[in-house]
């Protein structure tokens, strides 16, 4: 598996440290009463077995945060895009 | 159909008879309309639990639903190491009694598993790296598992072929436990297989779970590729794609799929005779009956359905087999293949109740699950005939996420590509 960062061009996975999931929100709220919308974003996750959008840090690399947009059964990546354009992280 | 007891006279007789009369050790029948259990996902933890629902609570109107054939899943993918060396008090007491049934397995189901109690052995390479080792050992003793603190010349005794002088990684000493080892992991599937058939258990394979019937929070049966059966409990023994086949039900678990690699090399003559674990990377060895090492490493460390891996992984894994036994330098890799894992948020398994009446969740067993198969199988069979934990396995609760009771024995928090 490579993946083509969009500052440094393709390079190879090593170079690449996951973060997991990048469709779940952080809640704004700190109140008790948002626990389970905490519990949510902390533990629960849709897990597809086909496209995951998902949190890759270019950590031998430009340090860029990417979301990455890949094929769980075939590992094929459809996209890669910086990270922090929405306000998930 | 009789299922014909094994025995050294069975075995002289079909030998003098050219081995012409074995029979077919388990049914295929058609699914029935209705059962009192469906268990979706014929594995090892599946058999285990229809064996033990029949054997130890009288239920043998039961159905195991299978996507593929027997043991085409995690149950012959695993490197068949079992050993109950855990740390944390919710995990310590089930493991030992999964050791427990793997001791008596052959007996109970009559079926030759080759569980071979050869000794797990976990290397140290410093003093803080020992004081871990000491208090899991002691963890280990305090509740009745048997472990032994090795010095270097004890750990040179088992296993003198590896590098105790490394510059980097000198060996200290061990933790072992004897009563590890490993067992056949298909004969498992097997074994389990025909006990529970000859108890009455239908076992239907490729047959893959297509959605399930729920009414006004009611589990009514499960649709299958074989059309729908009715059920008046629906078990889900699949570990992998937990989520996948629970998300059909409405649940969203915390559980994420990842792939682990396992390796095997050509044959050699005896060389390791204990299960061995590389104490400052991630490697860990044991020699098959045939002469291979089987191996392996770490997770893959990024979400995957793939049943394979990246070539990264079989890099590092080497590397640390060559810093542990530099003699196997020369030897060729034969077959390498993936698994399919339930990484959980914590490290450790489900086994409960859902919020769906009569329908019962066995997942997350992250890459530990095959040495679990008769304790899983043996607790959530007692969950689904009684409607509440054994108490062996009631810290494995689907809500300790949102109680914050969780089991997390490498203290990495809610992050599975590190457990």
């Amino acid at each position: 598996m490579r993946i083509k960062c969009p500052y440094c061009g393709e390079r190879a996975l090593e170079e690449f440290t996951y973060r997991g999931d990048a469709t779940v929100t952080r809640p704004k709220s700190l109140d008790p009463a948002a626990a389970d919308a905490w519990v949510d974003y902390v533990y629960l996750r849709d897990n597809p077995s086909g496209l995951h959008k998902e949190y890759w840090h270019h950590s031998a690399g430009c340090h860029s945060w990417l979301v990455v947009t890949r094929n769980m059964s075939t590992h094929e990546i459809v996209s890669v895009e910086f990270a922090g354009k929405g306000d998930s992280q | 159909m009789v299922t014909m007891r094994y025995s050294l006279a069975s075995l002289l007789a079909n030998a003098v008879t050219g081995n012409r009369y074995w029979k077919p050790i388990w049914r295929e029948p058609e699914p029935k309309p209705s059962y009192d259990v469906v268990i979706v996902g014929g594995g090892g933890h599946g058999l285990a639990t229809a064996h033990y629902l029949a054997k130890e609570h009288g239920i043998t109107n039961v159905a195991v639903v299978e996507k593929s054939y027997l043991g085409s899943g995690n149950v012959g993918r695993n490197t068949t190491i079992v050993r109950s060396n855990y740390l944390l008090p919710g995990n310590l007491p089930f493991y030992e009694w999964s050791m427990k049934l793997w001791e008596g397995l052959e007996q109970d189901l009559n079926y030759n598993t080759m569980v071979s109690q050869r000794g797990v052995l976990n290397v140290f390479h410093s003093d803080p790296q020992r004081d871990a080792y000491a208090r899991r050992g002691n963890a280990m003793r305090l509740n009745g598992v048997d472990a032994e603190l090795l010095d270097r010349e004890q750990v040179r005794a088992l296993v003198p072929f590896v590098d105790f002088d490394n510059a980097r990684f000198p060996i200290r000493g061990g933790l072992l436990q004897p009563r590890g080892g490993t067992v056949r992991h298909d004969a498992v599937a097997w074994g389990y297989a025909r006990a529970a058939d000859s108890r009455g258990v239908d076992i239907i394979q490729n047959c893959a779970a297509t959605g399930f019937r729920i009414e006004n929070g009611r589990i009514l049966g499960v649709e299958t590729e074989k059309g729908f059966i009715g059920a008046k409990k629906v078990a889900l023994t699949c570990a992998g794609n937990s989520t996948r086949v629970a998300s059909m039900a409405g649940l969203r678990l915390p559980i994420e799929s990842h792939s682990v690699q396992a390796f095997v090399t050509e044959g050699v003559k005896p060389l390791i005779d204990v299960v061995m674990t590389f104490g400052a990377g991630h490697f860990y060895v044991s020699q098959s009956d045939k002469g291979g090492l089987v191996f392996g490493g770490d997770i893959e460390g990024y979400n995957s359905y793939a049943q394979r891996g990246n070539l990264p992984v079989i890099e590092d894994v080497c590397e640390g087999g060559m810093a542990l036994m530099p003699v196997i330098g020369r030897l060729r890799i034969l077959r390498s293949w993936g698994g399919l894992l339930d990484m959980t948020m914590d490290g450790s398994p489900i086994i409960d109740l859902t919020p769906i009446q009569g329908l019962y969740l066995n997942a997350g067993w992250c890459y530990g699950g095959f040495k679990a198969t008769p304790a899983s199988g043996f607790c959530f069979a007692h969950l689904i005939a009684k409607g509440e934990p054994h108490k062996l396995a009631a810290a494995y609760r689907l809500d300790r996420f949102a109680s914050g009771r969780v089991i997390d024995e490498k203290g990495m928090g809610a992050q599975p590509n590190l457990h």
